[in-house]
């Protein structure tokens, strides 16, 4: 983690409404180059809400998010363009199932950044080696497994290159078995030094990986701490409780 | 086998059929060119409606729904008569093979539109928040990642419309649209004979067999391994 650098990933005063049910009730966070932040919580406690305001897939009902120190929902800023700067992983992956895993990632790279094919298939080539997965290059979503795909999926938004990463619990939808590909993955990503917002259950992750613990619960943020303090030492009742029940 | 021989000499008379063979042809012909025409302008303008319905405009979209749902309640024969008949009236006269082009044409725009926007609908929502975090906007999203799904979920449904709909070409007959419906009527009225008609309806099955089967063909050759 590098001190001293402006934060990547600034939220200020976050909420989000969905008609009079308010989800997020006030959230600040600074994620900071190269850090590792890992949100848990409850479900139904905002998570997934706070990932997604931070690219405007759900649109905030107040505060800021700024990213690289320009707010996404700023009236002049080009969504689009901030989007492929923030890498997003779904739960479900989202696989582009008619394309091959190397059209998954390089459809971007090719229509937004407009960069020649042969470049693109490169560049699209080069990500999905970071996955492990350039020898499937060729093969179509359905022919994957869960894990396989996740890691494309992975790949496809690493492929643009994003400031920070979005992670909306990776690991989820997949059987026991290949959540280890999945985690082994995010761990090479944070070696590297990409900058990375993880919301997820995997607390032995969270553990050796992150750099800071989110707990969050009925859309604040209820305690944040390195892993070891929120985990073994947490100072409110709330988080306690949700770790005990989640160690049980 | 008297009963055998007045059969065969009603439906399938030799000199009649060697007689209005050149006439069911150039039926086949103008069915050809009618189906042909409508099947182009209604899938295309059918996939446009269910473009423009995407945009979420409400009044346009109410438009679009309430045009749709009259096409696909009224009977197409109304629509030919109403059109045929009602348009010189307000001084535009349409020849016959156009108003039936038209009619069925807008008939197939309902329905293909409402095919198309239900493709559109089914694709999970998580599709488009891929491609939109990615960077691609609405309208790229759209097309490659969106259309190319929701389009071959919607061969197999518009395929059958399309059939259902070009057959209809054969109403073109009550306004004096030389196809096949028609060539085998004037026919059979001149020849006082049914083998025309007999004529005519072979002529429908070896028409529409291929599409049915090219049908099957593109059901299967659209399929994708599903995830």
């Amino acid at each position: 983690m590098t001190t001293g650098a402006p934060p990547i990933l600034e939220i200020r005063g976050l909420r989000k409404k969905f008609y009079d049910v308010e989800v997020l009730r006030g959230i600040d966070l600074f994620v900071l180059p190269q850090e590792l932040v890992f949100v848990i919580g409850p479900s139904g406690s905002g998570k997934s809400t706070l990932l997604r305001c931070c690219n405007r897939l759900e649109e905030p009902s107040a505060g800021s998010v700024r990213v690289g120190g320009i707010d996404i929902t700023g009236r002049s800023t080009d969504i689009n363009a901030m989007r492929r700067q923030i890498g997003m992983v779904f739960q479900s992956f989202n696989l582009y199932p008619h394309m091959t895993a190397l059209r998954n990632v390089t459809l971007a790279l090719a229509k937004v950044l407009r960069r020649p094919r042969a470049e693109a298939e490169r560049l699209g080539l080069a990500a999905l080696d970071r996955v492990g997965l350039a020898g499937k290059a060729r093969s179509y979503p359905g022919e994957l497994s869960g894990g396989q795909q996740q890691r494309v999926a992975i790949a496809r938004a690493l492929a643009l290159e994003p400031k920070v990463m979005l992670f909306d619990e990776p690991t989820s939808a997949l059987d026991p078995e290949l959540v280890g590909s999945v985690l082994n993955v995010m761990r090479e990503l944070k070696r590297g030094g990409m900058t990375m917002l993880v919301v997820s259950h995997e607390l032995r992750f969270a553990r050796d990986a992150a750099d800071r613990v989110i707990f969050m619960d009925h859309g604040v943020i209820v305690e944040e701490g390195p892993p070891q303090q929120i985990f073994s030492t947490p100072s409110q009742v709330r988080t306690r409780a949700f770790i005990a029940e989640l160690g049980r | 086998m008297e009963a055998w021989s007045r059969f065969v000499d009603t439906f399938f008379n030799w000199t009649i059929i060697e007689r209005y063979f050149p006439a069911i042809m150039k039926g086949v012909v103008v069915t050809i060119e009618i189906a042909g025409a409508v099947v182009v302008t209604g899938t295309l303008l059918g996939l446009v409606l269910a473009i423009v319905r995407t945009f979420r405009m409400l009044p346009v979209n109410a438009l679009i729904v309430i045009f749709v749902d009259a096409f696909r309640a009224l009977p197409p024969l109304v629509l030919v008569l109403l059109v045929y008949f009602g348009l010189p009236n307000i001084g535009i006269n349409l020849p016959s093979f156009a108003v039936l082009w038209l009619v069925l044409s807008l008939v197939l725009t309902a329905f293909a539109e409402e095919i198309f926007w239900a493709g559109i609908l089914s694709i999970p929502k998580g599709q488009w928040e891929a491609a939109r975090s990615t960077g691609l906007g609405f309208l790229a999203t759209l097309a490659y990642v969106v259309l190319p799904q929701a389009i071959r979920l919607t061969v197999p449904p518009l395929t059958n419309r399309t059939i259902a709909i070009t057959k209809n070409t054969a109403l073109g007959t009550v306004i004096g649209v030389g196809e096949i419906l028609n060539q085998a009527t004037t026919a059979q009225s001149f020849s006082g004979n049914a083998t025309p008609l007999m004529m005519g309806a072979i002529a429908y099955v070896i028409l529409f067999i291929p599409v049915v089967v090219l049908g099957r063909l593109l059901e299967t050759r659209f399929a994708w391994r599903r995830v």
